[in-house]
C-alpha cells in the first residue's frame, strides 16, 4: 500500500513508512518533498525591494507571512522604521491570517480526520462510543453528543464544516481590508503599508472580528470536547505523533513603539513582540533572545538533492554585534541543486535539514514548530511577558479574555502547558491560538483607531536601498517559525534564504543521522486503526502528520509489510471502485 | 453545442462532469486556496448542486479531497484510461522543463509502481490532456509560467501553452483556457469554471477567449479602466508615497497597461484589490509577469511618457498604451521546451547530468 500524495494539506509532502502490523506501530518513516522551484537561485541579482513580492509566492496559504517577514528583513537592511499606524495595520492583517488559516485547516482539512465518515471507516468502535457520549460543552456549541460533532465535520455535507468555510471567507475579507489581497498581499512594502487608514477600514474589520470572537466561544469548547473524548475513547492516544519537546517560535506581532528593526536592538524588540520568541527544550525555555536564535541557525545538507557549500563564498563573517556567523547559517548558504533519483538509502528529498545549535550541549537540535500554535503558546507562556488585557502570559499558561458579543457573554479561556508534544495537543493548541489571534486583534484595533484619531495617519516611511547591507526577518508563519536572510551587494540581492516552518518539520535525516520531526513523530507511533493491512487507511499516521499543518508540496507514501519495507508492487487501489 | 433556447430546466447534455485538478506544477497551491474564497459561485454551490442546469460535478482536488494517496490518485488513473469522461483538467503551477537534466524530477505527484520513482507533473499532463474535455490553467504560473519562470530560474519553467502549444485543442475542440492572476481572483476562476460547465451542459456556446487564451469578459479591460483612482490621473494629481489615496502610477503601478478586473471586482465580496486599496499593480495577470514589471516599485517606463503626454488627446494615449500593453502581453523568450536551459542560470558543471549519487553521510 502506498499513499501519494497526502491530501488536505497545502503543497507536496511524501512520507514513506514501514509498518509493523504485528506490534501495531510505525517502525520507520521517511519524509520527502516532490517539488523544487529555486527561489534562492532566481532571486540573485534582483532588486532587493522586490523580495517581499517574490517571496510571497513561496506559499499559497501563508504567502503574506513571507511578504511580512521579507519586509522585516528589508526594513533592517534599508534602515527604515515603519510608522506606528502602519505597524498596527500589519499586525491586524497578520492576525486575520492566523484566524483564517488555522480555522480552514482545523475544520476543513484536519477536521475531516475526525469526521463521522472517517471514524466509521477506521474505528467503528469509537463511533459507537461517540454516539453515547454527551458533549460536556453542548450548551455552548449546540451539539448534543460527540457523534453529532463528528457528523458536523463531514466534508461539504457537515454543518460545522460549511460554517467554518464561511468563517474562512469573512476572516479573509478582514485580511484584505489590511493587506489588500489574500494570499499574496498588494499593499505591503518595505517601510510600511499602502493601506489608506480611515475609520471605515477599521470599522469594517472590527465588525467582522466580533463575529469571529463570538464564533470562538463556540468553536473552542467544541474542540475541547472532541479532543478530550479522543484520549478517553482510545487510551494511549497521547503517543500518536508524540516526540520530545523541542519547540521553536520566532515571535510574531512587533510592538510599534519598540521595534526599530536595528539588529543591535533585536534582543529587546524581539522580547516585546506580542507572541514571544523562544526555544523550548524538554519544557524549559532555553532562550527568548532573537540574536541567540539567529546565531544558532544551522542548515545541514541532510539527505537532500543539493551540493554542499563548504567551499563556496562566505557572505557574512560576523553579525552587526560582532558575533561570528557560522558557515552553515542561512546568510552563508549557497543553493546548488543536483537533481537525481530518489533513494531512501541516500538522498530522497528537495528539503534540507535546518537545525538549531544548542551551545550548551553542542547538539544540533531538530526543533519542530508543532504546526505553529503549540510552540507559540508554550514559548509565550514560559516567558510570561505578554500582558495586554485581552491576553496575559503567566509563566505556565496563557489567559485569553474575550469581551461580550451579540449572543454570548464575556468569556475566559486558559491554555495550560500540556503534558505532551503530540498530535492531539498540537491540534488543541491551534484552536486556542485562533482565540489568541482574535484577542490580540482587538488590542491592535483599539491601538490603531486611537493612533488614527490622534491625527497620525501615516502608514509608510521612505528609504534608500544601500549598496551593501545585510538583513534578517523573524516571524511566525501560520504553521510556525519563519526567517528570511538577505545579503545586498551593489544594490542587488547577492544572497537570499527563507526558512519556512515546513522545512523545519518535514526535513530528512541529517548528516548526524537525526531524523526530521515528521519522521521522528511518526516513527514509533502506535496504531489504533481497526482495519488490518488490507483496508489500512493509516489514519493515525495522517493525524500525526497533519497535526504539524504541513505546507510543502507533499504526498505520503506508505509501504506496508511485516516490519520490513515491501516495494510498492501491489496495484493502486482501483478496487475501491466497487464501494461506490 | 449551444441550445437554441437557454433553459435551466433542460436536461444537461452530460449527466456527470469530473474536475481533475493537478496542483503539482511548480506552484504554491495559492490558486486552490484562493478558490475556497470564491462566493460567486462558491465551491460548495457547484459541488452540491446549488446552481441550476449543471451536470453533477465531482471535484478531485488534493487540497480538499477526503481521500489520500492511492485512494485519491485513482481518479487520475481513471481519467487516463477514459473511465471518467468527460473531465475538465485544471492545472496549477508552472510547468518545469524536465528535459534539461538527465535524472531526478522538478515536480511530481504519485509514485510509479514499476520504478518506485515519482511520476512527473509533465508526464501527468501528457497522459491527461489528450483525454480532457478542456484544460484550464488556474493562475499565472500555469497560464504563462509566472514567478517560477523568472529570469535566472533553474528549472526552465513555462506555462501550459508553452508546453502543449498555443494552438493546442482539446478533443472537444476547446483551446487551453487561462485564468491568470497571482493568485487567481477567486470569483474569476469559479465563474470561468461555471461557464465551462454550462458549455458542457449544452447551455452556452464556445467560451470566448482572447489571444492570450483568457476569457474576454474578465480580462478585456485594464486595471486602470476599472480603478476608482483613475480620476486623479486625469487631473494630473499623483501619489508620490505609498499610503497616498491618489493615483499610484508614479510609484510603480502598471494599471494602465495590465489586463485585469480586480479594481472593479475587488478581491472578495467586493473588498480589497490592488491600486484601488493602495497596492501598486505589479502586472501579476500578465504573460510578461514578473520580468517585464521588475523592479516593481519603480515608475513604469511607459507611464512616464504617458503621464507627460496627458495634455495630448486621449486617442494618442490609448495608442501609446496599446504598444506597451502588447509588449507585456508577450512572454520572455526563455519559456519554452527543449533540452537547453536558457533562463540565464548556469548549473554547476555536471549537476544536471547523470551521476553516481552523493552518499548521505
Amino acid at each position: 500500500m502506498n499513499w501519494d500524495p497526502i491530501t488536505r494539506i497545502v503543497g507536496s509532502l511524501g512520507i514513506f513508512t514501514k509498518i509493523d502490523f504485528e506490534n501495531k506501530q510505525v517502525a520507520e518513516c521517511y519524509s520527502t518533498s516532490s517539488i523544487f522551484r529555486g527561489y534562492s537561485i532566481f532571486m540573485k541579482g534582483k532588486d532587493p525591494r522586490d523580495a517581499h513580492f517574490i517571496t510571497s509566492r513561496i506559499c499559497g496559504i501563508c504567502g503574506d507571512n513571507h511578504a511580512t517577514c521579507a519586509c522585516y528583513a528589508q526594513n533592517m537592511a534599508f534602515g527604515v522604521k515603519t510608522p506606528i499606524l502602519g505597524e498596527w495595520i500589519l499586525n491586524l492583517g497578520e492576525a486575520a491570517e492566523y484566524m483564517f488559516d488555522h480555522n480552514i485547516f482545523q475544520d476543513n482539512l484536519v477536521g475531516v480526520d475526525f469526521c463521522e465518515q472517517m471514524v466509521k471507516e477506521t474505528n467503528p468502535s469509537v463511533w459507537e462510543k461517540a454516539q453515547k457520549k454527551k458533549a460536556p460543552n453542548a450548551d455552548k456549541h449546540g451539539y448534543r453528543t460527540i457523534a453529532d460533532i463528528m457528523t458536523a465535520l463531514n466534508p461539504f455535507s457537515g454543518e460545522f464544516y460549511r460554517e467554518t468555510l464561511a468563517v474562512s471567507r469573512y476572516t479573509r475579507e478582514m485580511f484584505c481590508l489590511m493587506e489588500g489581497r489574500h494570499v499574496h498581499p498588494s499593499t505591503l512594502y518595505p517601510g510600511g503599508v499602502g493601506t489608506v487608514a480611515t475609520m471605515q477600514v477599521f470599522t469594517d474589520y472590527l465588525v467582522r472580528l466580533m463575529k469571529y470572537v463570538e464564533f470562538m466561544k463556540k468553536c473552542l469548547p467544541l474542540h475541547e470536547d472532541l479532543f478530550d473524548f479522543w484520549y478517553e475513547a482510545l487510551p494511549g492516544y497521547e503517543k500518536v505523533g508524540q516526540r520530545r519537546v523541542l519547540l521553536g517560535c520566532w515571535g510574531a506581532f512587533n510592538d510599534p513603539h519598540v521595534v526599530d528593526y536595528k539588529y543591535e536592538n533585536m534582543s529587546n524588540w524581539g522580547r516585546h513582540m506580542f507572541v514571544t520568541p523562544g526555544v523550548v527544550v524538554d519544557g524549559e525555555l532555553v532562550t527568548n533572545d532573537l540574536v541567540d536564535i539567529n546565531l544558532g541557525l544551522r542548515i545541514l545538507l541532510g539527505s537532500s538533492y543539493y551540493d554542499d557549500w563548504q567551499n563556496e563564498e562566505t557572505f557574512v563573517r560576523t553579525d552587526p554585534l560582532g558575533n561570528a556567523v557560522d558557515k552553515r547559517h542561512p546568510w552563508n548558504q549557497t543553493t546548488t541543486p543536483r537533481p537525481q533519483k530518489r533513494d531512501f538509502n541516500g538522498n530522497y528529498t528537495w528539503v534540507m535539514s535546518p537545525r538549531w545549535y544548542d551551545k550548551r550541549t553542542g547538539d544540533h537540535l531538530a526543533l519542530d514548530t508543532g504546526g505553529g500554535p503549540i510552540a507559540r503558546l508554550w514559548s509565550t507562556a514560559l516567558s510570561g511577558l505578554v500582558d495586554i488585557g485581552y491576553i496575559k502570559a503567566t509563566g505556565r499558561s496563557v489567559q485569553i479574555n474575550l469581551p461580550k458579543t451579540a449572543m454570548m457573554p464575556e468569556t475566559y479561556f486558559e491554555w495550560r502547558i500540556p503534558k505532551w508534544s503530540n498530535a492531539i495537543e498540537r491540534d488543541r493548541a491551534r484552536t486556542f491560538f485562533q482565540a489568541y489571534a482574535a484577542a490580540a486583534a482587538l488590542y491592535f484595533c483599539e491601538q490603531a483607531m486611537q493612533e488614527l484619531l490622534s491625527g497620525n495617519s501615516k502608514t509608510w516611511a521612505p528609504f534608500k536601498v544601500p549598496e551593501e547591507a545585510i538583513g534578517c526577518g523573524f516571524h511566525e508563519a501560520v504553521r510556525g517559525v519563519l526567517s528570511h536572510h538577505v545579503v545586498i551587494r551593489e544594490g542587488k540581492i547577492a544572497n537570499y534564504h527563507p526558512y519556512p516552518p515546513t522545512c523545519w518539520n518535514a526535513n530528512p535525516r541529517d548528516i548526524y543521522g537525526t531524523p526530521g520531526p515528521y519522521e521522528d513523530a511518526v516513527q514509533n507511533t502506535p496504531l489504533f486503526e481497526e482495519n488490518g493491512p488490507k483496508n489500512f487507511k493509516g489514519i493515525d499516521i495522517m493525524r500525526a502528520v497533519r497535526s504539524f499543518d504541513p505546507c510543502l508540496p507533499c504526498g505520503v507514501h506508505m509501504y506496508v509489510g511485516d516490519g520490513k519495507v515491501i516495494e510498492a508492487h501491489h496495484s493502486p487501489m482501483f478496487g475501491v471502485e466497487s464501494k461506490k | 453545442m449551444p441550445a437554441d433556447v437557454l433553459s435551466f430546466g433542460n436536461k444537461p447534455a452530460v449527466s456527470d462532469v469530473h474536475i481533475v485538478w493537478l496542483t503539482a506544477g511548480l506552484s504554491c497551491d495559492g490558486d486552490s486556496v484562493s478558490v475556497t474564497a470564491a462566493m460567486q459561485p462558491s465551491l460548495e454551490d457547484v459541488v452540491m448542486g446549488a446552481i441550476p442546469g449543471l451536470p453533477k460535478v465531482h471535484l478531485h482536488n488534493p487540497v480538499l479531497a477526503y481521500e489520500v494517496g492511492d485512494d485519491f490518485m485513482k481518479y487520475f488513473y481513471q481519467a487516463e484510461r477514459g473511465e471518467i469522461d468527460p473531465f475538465v483538467l485544471v492545472v496549477e503551477g508552472s510547468i518545469p522543463n524536465e528535459e534539461i537534466k538527465q535524472q531526478g524530477y522538478w515536480a511530481a505527484m504519485g509514485t510509479d509502481p514499476n520504478t518506485g520513482q515519482p511520476i512527473t507533473t509533465c508526464e501527468w499532463i501528457d497522459r491527461l490532456a489528450p483525454k480532457a474535455l478542456a484544460v484550464v490553467g488556474a493562475g499565472t504560473c500555469a497560464s504563462y509560467g509566472g514567478i517560477h519562470a523568472m529570469a535566472g530560474n533553474p528549472t526552465g519553467a513555462m506555462g501550459l501553452a508553452d508546453y502543449l502549444g498555443w494552438d493546442w485543442r482539446s478533443k472537444a475542440g476547446l483551446p487551453i483556457v487561462n485564468v491568470p492572476g497571482c493568485p487567481v481572483q477567486p470569483d474569476n476562476f469559479m465563474e470561468t469554471l461555471l461557464y465551462l460547465l454550462f458549455q458542457a451542459a449544452g447551455l452556452a456556446p464556445m467560451i470566448p477567449l482572447d489571444e492570450q487564451l483568457r476569457p474576454t469578459w474578465l480580462f478585456g479591460k485594464t486595471v486602470h479602466e476599472g480603478c476608482d483612482r483613475a480620476a486623479y490621473y486625469e487631473q494630473d494629481d499623483f501619489g508620490t508615497e505609498y499610503g497616498s489615496p491618489k493615483c499610484l502610477v508614479k510609484v510603480g503601478c502598471w494599471g494602465p497597461v495590465v489586463n485585469c478586473n480586480v479594481t472593479k471586482r475587488g478581491w472578495m465580496g467586493g473588498i480589497g484589490g490592488c491600486p484601488n486599496v493602495g497596492g501598486i499593480c505589479i502586472g501579476c495577470t500578465m504573460p510578461g509577469f514578473p520580468d517585464m514589471f521588475m523592479p516593481f516599485m519603480d515608475e513604469p517606463s511607459g507611464a512616464r511618457f504617458s503621464t507627460a503626454a496627458l495634455t495630448l488627446y486621449g486617442k494618442m494615449i490609448r495608442a501609446l498604451r496599446a504598444i506597451t500593453n502588447s509588449t507585456v502581453n508577450g512572454e520572455p523568450e526563455w519559456r519554452r521546451r527543449g533540452h537547453q536551459l536558457i533562463t540565464g542560470y548556469e548549473p554547476k558543471p555536471g549537476a544536471y547530468e547523470s551521476h553516481p549519487r552523493r552518499k548521505a553521510a
